[in-house]
């Protein structure tokens, strides 16, 4: 070794090497919870440094449930008062599952910065990092939930099933949410950018959502059409959640979005945590 | 002083590592044997495979075939483990640049099994011996490219790792940046890190490593002290500007005729480049030119470059590779 023609001062470099005396070689390391609630910190920052995130939570709802209500209220249900019943449910429905691609692009994010390879060669428990900004996220869902039904009560909406029939319904959505995600995490580690998971996103997320029962009573479709509609995920919760609102839900219509939920959960989990291990 | 370190001196071992992505073998037949508590360099072009390989080493990527053991644990086997023993400071900073450096540090501190308190303490400590205190509290995407790689190494060693690995830790840094990471290695390698870093400079390699692997395509080309990999090399070179292209003639003959010497031209017609194998063969070549009388505007005595490494190893510039591979 050179001698060392020193740059920083003595004292610095004391400094230094105390510090690195000081915590040596310890296999130490957090448990799962620690660690994912150390994720979750990390994503609570996130949203204090970069507050215009919390515009898809916040704004987006807005805009959604004004636009649709006056666009299409007349037209298609004779007065937005009426619509509005109809579509809030469809609505909170389409916004949520719509940013749930978030989760998935600052995964991306993460990966084309760098940071992820530190979090990769830490001795943890890996889900943690998706759990943890997870679990944030399911603050933000609830928040732009929140914003919506508040936004929809103003406006007239007035759900029969009163607040428990709400609240089931909101529980409802961030269970599927959760399980949706993981199409995105899966997602966000295979692309190579932000940008090409943000089109494979739309491309995905458009014809789901719009192609449903979001907007219109499935009934007034061409039959080749129907069957999609139907079966399609996003119908299946939006019925459930309406249902649940007004006060007319049936065990099997809740049935059928906890079990898309799991199935979502066992394919897409396992894939994110396979890709995560395996990244290049 | 832990049981395996006792056990085994060896800090990382790889047998014939190979890493194909698709029919490209990034990596293609590496073998290592680093002791621990040294300063070990790759040095190699953009693309050679140096970042490949430093990445299956850190357990970031699996080989497509060959093993290798980190401390004595196998890198399939046991890498939970030895995750727990190394650290890796990426090529682009490993931090998180939305959130400030302090927050960084305790975020990493807190997923090593600090409580909040220990590693807010342990931050500032890293912080402050690093230079940092000052920009504590500012969001990383502001801080310059030197301190985001001090960061970056701060959170290398919230718990000083056994094994440092090192990607480029001074590309794209000013010469004052580029001292201060050297001294935060010197310091570690004293306080017995193994540390292994990458590097497209010679210079680099040279300041810092005990031993040096010259990685080109993928493989191994040389390796060895920088000593040895310059003697392979030649000494150095030694250029002589000449008054006129006359006497630059008139010396290159006689110096020709005097010694087996490689000689260059160079695009100005009064200038020559001696390559040498000794040193003492630079005072032989003036001494030719003093007492033939041949007059000599001024000289210069260099190491050998990267470039010239390269050239002597491969028979071709580093620098023409990277222009034709692209930089990557």
């Amino acid at each position: 070794m050179k001698t060392p023609v020193s740059s920083i001062s003595t004292t610095a470099q004391e400094s230094l090497r105390d510090s690195i005396a000081r915590e040596k070689k310890q296999d130490r390391r957090a448990g799962a919870l620690s660690a994912s609630v150390t994720f979750g910190w990390r994503a609570l920052l996130k949203i204090k440094h970069v507050p215009e995130q919390l515009f898809d939570v916040t704004a987006f709802p807005i805009i959604f449930l004004l636009m649709f209500t006056y666009l299409f209220g007349g037209a298609i249900a004779g007065s937005t008062g009426d619509y509005l019943q109809f579509l809030l449910p469809g609505i909170l429905v389409m916004t949520v599952t719509m940013i749930t691609m978030y989760t998935g692009m600052d995964l991306n994010k993460d990966i084309v910065k760098g940071v992820f390879d530190r979090f990769r060669t830490l001795p943890i428990w890996r889900p943690a990092l998706l759990v943890g900004a997870l679990a944030v996220d399911m603050v933000r869902y609830s928040m732009a939930a929140f914003i919506m039904i508040s936004l929809g009560l103003l406006l007239g909406f007035r759900p029969e099933g009163g607040t428990v029939g709400v609240l089931a319904a909101v529980a409802l959505l961030l269970v599927f949410s959760f399980s949706f995600s993981w199409i995105w995490t899966a997602l966000g580690i295979m692309m190579r950018s932000e940008k090409s998971l943000m089109m494979i996103s739309m491309m995905f997320l458009f014809p789901l959502t719009f192609v449903s029962n979001v907007f219109v009573d499935p009934a007034t479709l061409p039959s080749w059409l129907h069957g999609f509609v139907e079966w399609n995920p996003i119908s299946l919760l939006v019925t459930a959640i309406r249902g649940l609102m007004h006060g007319s839900a049936s065990i099997e219509d809740i049935g059928w979005v906890l079990l898309v939920s799991m199935l979502l959960t066992a394919v897409f989990a396992p894939l994110t945590m396979y890709l995560f291990r395996h990244k290049r | 002083m832990k049981r395996q370190e006792v056990n085994s001196p060896i800090a990382i071992e790889a047998k014939g590592l190979v890493k194909r992505f698709g029919t490209n073998a990034a990596v293609d037949g590496v073998d290592l044997s680093i002791p621990k508590g040294s300063v070990y360099g790759f040095l190699g072009p953009n693309g050679a495979g140096k970042t490949t390989t430093i990445r299956i080493l850190a357990t970031l990527l699996e080989p497509s075939s060959g093993s290798a053991s980190i401390l004595g644990l196998d890198l399939k086997r046991d890498a939970h483990h030895i995750r727990g023993k190394i650290s890796l400071t990426g090529q682009f900073a490993s931090v998180d640049e939305d959130l400030t450096g302090l927050e960084n540090l305790v975020m990493v501190a807190r997923l090593l099994g600090f409580s909040w308190k220990e590693a807010k303490k342990r931050a500032m400590e890293l912080l402050t011996a690093f230079g940092l205190k000052e920009a504590a509290r500012q969001q990383v995407k502001n801080y310059s490219g030197g301190m985001r790689r001090r960061l970056d190494v701060a959170a290398s060693i919230v718990v000083a790792p056994e094994i440092l690995f090192l990607d480029e830790p001074t590309t794209g840094l000013d010469p004052r940046s580029r001292n201060q990471v050297w001294d935060i290695i010197r310091t570690l390698a004293e306080s017995g890190t193994t540390v292994l870093l990458t590097t497209q400079y010679l210079d680099e390699a040279d300041q810092l490593a005990e031993r040096i692997a010259v990685i080109d395509e993928g493989k191994i080309i040389a390796e060895g002290t920088s000593r040895e990999l310059k003697a392979s090399v030649g000494a150095g070179a030694l250029s002589i500007q000449f008054s006129d292209e006359g006497s630059r003639i008139k010396g290159e003959r006689l110096i020709k005729q005097r010694l087996p010497a490689v000689l260059q031209s160079q695009p100005d017609a009064a200038s020559l480049t001696v390559r040498t194998s000794h040193a003492n063969e630079g005072i032989t070549v003036l001494d030719i030119l003093a007492q033939a009388g041949i007059e000599v505007i001024d000289f210069s005595f260099g190491n050998p470059t990267l470039d010239e490494v390269f050239l002597a190893l491969t028979g071709e510039a580093a620098g023409d590779k990277n222009k034709k591979e692209g930089i990557k």
